[in-house]
Formats: structure tokens, C-alpha cells, sequence
């Protein structure tokens, strides 16, 4: 009986991963013009916005860029300026 | 009176007076109905992202000016009555536009280069670093 219990306990305390415990360590995305307290969203910028576009032209979505709902809404904007002004193209292919 | 900015693209096929004529021309449209033109920027000949009216070239102008609501309409009619120009884009600055904007123009004046000189691709390039350091502050 005795013995039993004392190769339970240490079959207990020798309970190893193979690999380390995945603790999320995902980082936190922030919203980048909060952050650097940026208040207005030049359209004159196409360099800039690219960061917001993927390569097809498109608007990144807010999940992706972290950007803030009240900032998105200023990019898509200065974005769509931009497109109209020919600074930034509708649709493209391969834009980096 | 609020604060205005509008650019506008003009066909590439003008001549350098050419060009100066037809902004000097949007610009009087303004004066003449009481507006006050605060800044002009002369971005030069650039490439567009994507042809318009069959064109890949543009010349770009860009003015800001103070005036009355009832402007913008009256200059708009003049843009699309020219045939010489092939897009514009005019609006209010909202206060955080017209911050930036009053910061970009004493940044201008504090670096005093590339305005006047003739269209070519460093022209076109200057202002938009300048854009840049103000945007990534």
C-alpha cells in the first residue's frame, strides 16, 4: 500500500511537457494614430495610406491594421481622395 | 468663411505658360468672389495611378483659399467648364486639416526649395517628403 502511494506522487511531480507551454503571447495591436497622437490623415500621402492598402488596392480591415473606428473611418477617407486624385490606384495588381 | 483646399489635375499636352494662364484663371475665379487664396502649391508633372481620359501624365495644382460656401460651386462650374482639366477634388478642412495645414505651410516656408522651378520628377518628389515627416511625427 505504502509503497504504491509514494511512486504516485512522484510519477505526479514528474509530469513533463515534450514542448514548452504555449502561453498566448500574441502581441496587442494598437491603434497607430492613437498612439503617435496623429490627428488628421493626409489623402496627399499615397506612400503613407499604402500601409493600409493590400496589393490588390484594397482598404485593410480595421481586425488586421488595429487602427482605431474613428481613425479607419479618417483613412478610408483620405484613401478614397487619394484614388480620386489619381494618387493611388482603384484597382491594381502587385502593388508592393 | 471657412477654410478650402482644392487640387486639380490639367492635361499634360499644355505648354509651362499654358499651365500658369489656367491656374492663374482658377485663381481670379476665386478672388473675384471674394475669396482669399492662402497657400498655392504647384506639385509639377506627375504620373497617375491610372489613366484618365486617356492620359498617364497630369499636371497637379494645389490651392487653398478662405472663402464663402456658395464658392465652391461657382468654381467647380469653372472646372467643368475647362476642358484643359482632368479632375479636381475640393473640400472643407475640417479643424484637424486646418491644423495640418497651417503646419505644413510653415514647414514649407521654414524650407524654402523646390516651388517655382520647372516641372520634372524631383519636384514632384519634395513635397511628398515634406508630407511625409509631418504624417509620421
Amino acid at each position: 500500500m505504502q509503497g504504491g502511494n509514494i511512486t504516485m506522487a512522484q510519477a505526479q511531480s514528474e509530469i513533463r511537457y515534450l514542448t514548452p507551454l504555449s502561453v498566448d503571447t500574441k502581441k496587442k495591436k494598437y491603434c497607430r494614430f492613437k498612439r503617435s497622437g496623429i490627428k488628421y490623415i493626409d489623402y496627399k500621402d499615397p506612400e503613407f495610406l499604402k500601409k493600409f492598402l493590400n496589393e490588390q488596392g484594397k482598404i485593410l480591415p480595421r481586425r488586421i491594421t488595429g487602427t482605431s473606428l474613428k481613425f479607419q473611418r479618417r483613412v478610408a477617407r483620405a484613401i478614397k481622395r487619394a484614388r480620386h486624385l489619381a494618387l493611388l490606384p482603384y484597382v491594381t495588381d502587385l502593388m508592393k | 468663411m471657412y477654410n478650402y483646399e482644392t487640387v486639380f489635375i490639367l492635361t499634360p499636352v499644355l505648354s509651362e505658360p499654358q499651365m500658369k494662364e489656367a491656374v492663374e484663371k482658377f485663381k481670379t475665379v476665386l478672388t473675384d468672389n471674394g475669396a482669399t487664396i492662402e497657400n498655392e502649391e504647384l506639385w509639377g508633372m506627375r504620373k497617375l495611378a491610372y489613366p484618365i481620359q486617356k492620359k498617364s501624365t497630369g499636371f497637379y495644382a494645389f490651392l487653398e483659399f478662405a472663402g464663402e460656401p456658395t464658392i465652391v460651386s461657382k468654381l467647380e462650374t469653372a472646372y467643368r467648364r475647362d476642358e484643359k482639366v482632368l479632375r479636381f477634388l475640393t473640400f472643407r478642412q475640417d479643424k484637424f486639416a486646418h491644423e495640418y495645414a497651417l503646419k505644413r505651410r510653415s514647414l514649407k516656408k521654414n524650407a524654402p526649395k523646390v516651388e517655382e522651378t520647372p516641372a520634372e520628377e524631383p519636384v514632384a518628389e519634395a513635397p511628398q517628403a515634406e508630407v511625409n515627416e509631418v504624417t509620421n511625427e
